[in-house]
């Protein structure tokens, strides 16, 4: 495969109530900069509820990374849609923390089932209030 | 305040420009081929390539862009993987400031120059206003 750094979109999937994003390139800036707005675009589209970002292929988060994934979180949840981050790598995890960036706002599920059920207990107690 | 020394026999791996933020992402990549080359494991590997895309987005965003020098060398008994940063910026005026958490002059989340030294096993910063700023950082196993 020929994966073209310049051209290449990351596809987001509507699932039900959910969007769906699993990254899948060592993104540089502008790549994490489009998907941040495409993401958001796509939730005021279609009225998503929340959205399931998969970074497990990611070898490393760094501030950029960190700061545009917890920026996303609180921009969607200004539009009423959660965020999970779903299955970083332990190496990853433990790198941020060492880094010392807390990501406030952003939730991790370890894969996308526990983050599916994570989002839907999120929408079930929101319907009952 | 000890000079970083560019006279030390470490074998050089290579020198790159950082110009573009692709740079960055590829650089990165080939840092941690080197660590892991350096049979580091892999949250070893992760720490670098972290620290290094970190210091790599400062000489981008700070001093338009500079050059990685990455090396193998020998310290105190230990197989080092080396990798220093060299621009010629604006330079960092106060690095105690700059070195605390929670410091950005721009937009950043002020974590990349102390998060950096946590991830390493060694870190060496210098700077001189309007000549530029060379941070060096070493891991080892
Ligand atoms: N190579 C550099 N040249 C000039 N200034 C720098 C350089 N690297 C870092 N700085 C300064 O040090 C500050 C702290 O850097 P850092 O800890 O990486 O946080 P951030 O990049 O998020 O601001 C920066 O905001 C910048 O003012
Ligand atoms: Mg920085």
């Amino acid at each position: 495969m020929n994966i073209d750094l310049h051209e290449k979109k990351i596809p987001i999937i509507k699932i039900r109530d959910f969007l769906i994003v699993s990254i899948q390139v060592d993104m540089h800036d502008k790549l994490a900069i489009q998907l941040q707005s495409q993401i958001l675009e796509e939730i005021e589209k279609t009225g998503a509820k929340g959205v399931l970002i998969d970074i497990s292929v990611l070898e490393m988060v760094d501030s950029f990374i960190g700061r545009m994934l917890s920026g996303m979180a609180s921009m969607a949840a200004i539009m009423d849609a959660a965020v999970v981050i779903v299955g970083m790598q332990p190496s990853v995890a433990i790198t941020l923390v060492e880094l010392g960036l807390e990501m406030p706002g952003v939730d991790t599920a370890l894969n996308m089932e526990k983050g599916i059920e994570m989002l839907e207990e999120r929408l079930s107690n929101y319907n009952t209030l | 305040m000890n000079e970083i020394s560019f006279d030390n026999n470490w074998e050089q791996l290579g020198k790159y420009p950082i110009v573009t933020e692709h740079d960055i992402v590829k650089i990165r990549q080939l840092v941690r081929h080197h660590a892991k080359e350096a049979r580091m494991g892999i949250v070893e590997q992760t720490r670098i390539t972290t620290a290094v895309s970190e210091l790599f987005r400062n000489m981008f965003n700070y001093a338009e862009g500079g050059d990685v020098l990455i090396e193998r060398g020998n310290i105190d008994g230990k197989n080092a993987l080396i990798v220093t940063c060299i621009d010629q910026g604006p330079g960092i005026e106060d690095l105690e400031l700059a070195m605390s958490d929670g410091y950005t002059s721009g937009m950043g989340m002020g974590y990349g120059l102390p998060g950096t030294k946590r991830l390493v096993d060694r870190f060496e910063i210098q700077s001189e206003k309007d000549k530029g700023t060379i941070v060096r950082v070493m891991k080892w196993r």
